[in-house]
């Protein structure tokens, strides 16, 4: 058995033992807990697989920001657990349940071991496409490049997701301000932290957006470490949540899409196909819907976490 | 076994475990929690499935030796996922907020009423 293989077997008993430990533990904040640490497991788990760009996506995303959010509802809904646990279904109901979902398991298992061997691959004609885009990452090529229509749409999805959000908030509080951030007391660490880290992770979310068109890296990662920092900010109470009902902030919601769109209809003319890029502009017209995604997208995600608009009084009390 | 086929047998299993969770756990919190793990086992088994059809093309220069593909479209499902939870969270809270309980029961009747010390907006105590 090699070091490779031991650390692989560790790592993946170390997930499904916090996976158990999410679906089982007595209350939401313990779940919640376990999350978090599941998350940053699932990303050494990503890199062992040689995908980087998805190993930093899970660390940002799936783990940090997700975390925040359902953190937050955790504390939120603490005082309705009690009343949940009483409707827990009877032992003889969930040990059918738990030999159901084990037959689920044993099905995807079993599609597992007996995948078709030379596996299926779409990589040998994505490594031949990638030299006319002028990249280098081929997970950037295949979001911007050949599957340009499915980061189109992902990005789109990011607007109804947060109007779906505001979309709950009381008439009278629609001109407030999103209230969902947790607010912990006020400390000298956290406004120390709120100071001193957000510098650092915009020029980290330059970097990756910047070498995101040849190395791992790109414009999801930077968004979501864009967005964590501005939180982070947010909860220390630096700076207040934006109003909703802010024009400034809409627009830079959707200058992204607008301009991925734009540079899509151009290509009709210019390249002969929606989200063509013309010869040799491919690089510099990827790199511009990139830096401008990052911005909408870090944007959406903050103000996803930040959840739907309060009373305005109710932000000063919280203050 | 390879390390990426016990991958993918972890992959099933996170898949069955947040299915059980799913149905089992009554709080709808714990719900999109299981929901999540889901999730997160499908992305696996799709991550499987790029390091299997991957061989060494990109090995060079990139630091990636997976296909691309499968790659994408994960961090695709990542943020939608993302999108979705928050959603989700969200109609969760205001339905707690205006009393309507925290469990998927159609009774009205039944559902627990707001406990009258909950903290609902998440203000600190005076």
């Amino acid at each position: 058995m090699s070091v490779g293989l031991i650390s692989d077997v560790v790592l993946i008993l170390l997930v499904l033992s916090l996976a158990v430990w999410i679906t089982i533990a007595r209350t939401a904040y313990r779940a919640v807990v376990g999350f978090v640490a599941y998350g940053l497991l699932m990303t050494l788990l990503w890199v062992r697989l040689a995908a980087l760009d998805v190993a930093m996506t899970e660390a940002a995303l799936g783990s940090g920001l997700t975390g925040i959010l359902l953190f937050a509802a955790a504390a939120r809904l603490a005082p309705f657990e009690a009343a949940e646990r009483a409707r827990a279904p009877a032992p003889a109901l969930r040990l059918l349940i738990g030999l159901l979902c084990t037959l689920v398991a044993a099905g995807l298992a079993a599609v597992v071991l007996w995948l078709p061997e030379p596996a299926p691959t779409l990589a040998p004609l994505v490594a031949e496409h990638l030299p006319p885009t002028g990249l280098r990452n081929p997970v950037t090529g295949v979001l911007l490049a050949h599957r340009a229509i499915d980061t189109l749409l992902e990005s789109m999805v990011l607007l109804p997701a947060l109007i779906g959000v505001w979309s709950v908030a009381a008439d009278a509080d629609w001109s407030g301000r999103p209230g969902s951030l947790p607010r912990p007391p006020a400390s000298d660490a956290l406004t120390l932290l709120a100071r001193i880290l957000p510098p650092f992770g915009v020029l980290v979310a330059i970097h990756l957006v910047w070498i995101g068109a040849d190395e791992p890296g790109g414009k999801f990662q930077a968004a979501a470490v864009l967005a964590a920092m501005w939180v982070l900010v947010m909860m220390a109470g630096l700076q207040q949540p934006p109003a909703v009902v802010s024009r400034g902030w809409r627009g830079l919601l959707v200058v992204g899409a607008s301009l991925f769109i734009a540079i899509g209809i151009a290509g009709i003319w210019l390249a002969d196909a929606f989200l063509a890029y013309p010869k040799g502009l491919a690089k510099p017209l990827i790199i511009a819907i990139e830096v401008a995604l990052t911005g909408s997208v870090a944007v959406a995600l903050a103000l996803l976490l930040s959840g739907p608009p309060t009373r305005a009084h109710r932000c000063e009390a919280g203050r | 076994m390879s390390g990426t086929t016990l991958f993918g047998l972890g992959a099933a299993a996170l898949v069955g475990l947040g299915l059980y969770g799913l149905i089992c756990q009554p709080g709808a919190l714990r719900k999109i929690l299981a929901f999540n793990l889901m999730g997160s086992g499908i992305f696996l088994l799709f991550g499987v499935i790029a390091k299997r059809g991957g061989g060494a093309l990109f090995a060079a220069g990139t630091g990636s030796d997976g296909d691309p593909v499968p790659q994408a479209l994960v961090i695709t499902g990542l943020v939608v996922a993302f999108a979705a939870t928050a959603i989700a969270v969200a109609l969760l809270v205001r339905l707690a907020e205006t009393g309507g309980g925290t469990t998927l029961e159609t009774d009205a009747q039944d559902a627990p009423a707001v406990p009258t010390d909950a903290n609902l907006r998440g203000e600190r105590e005076p």
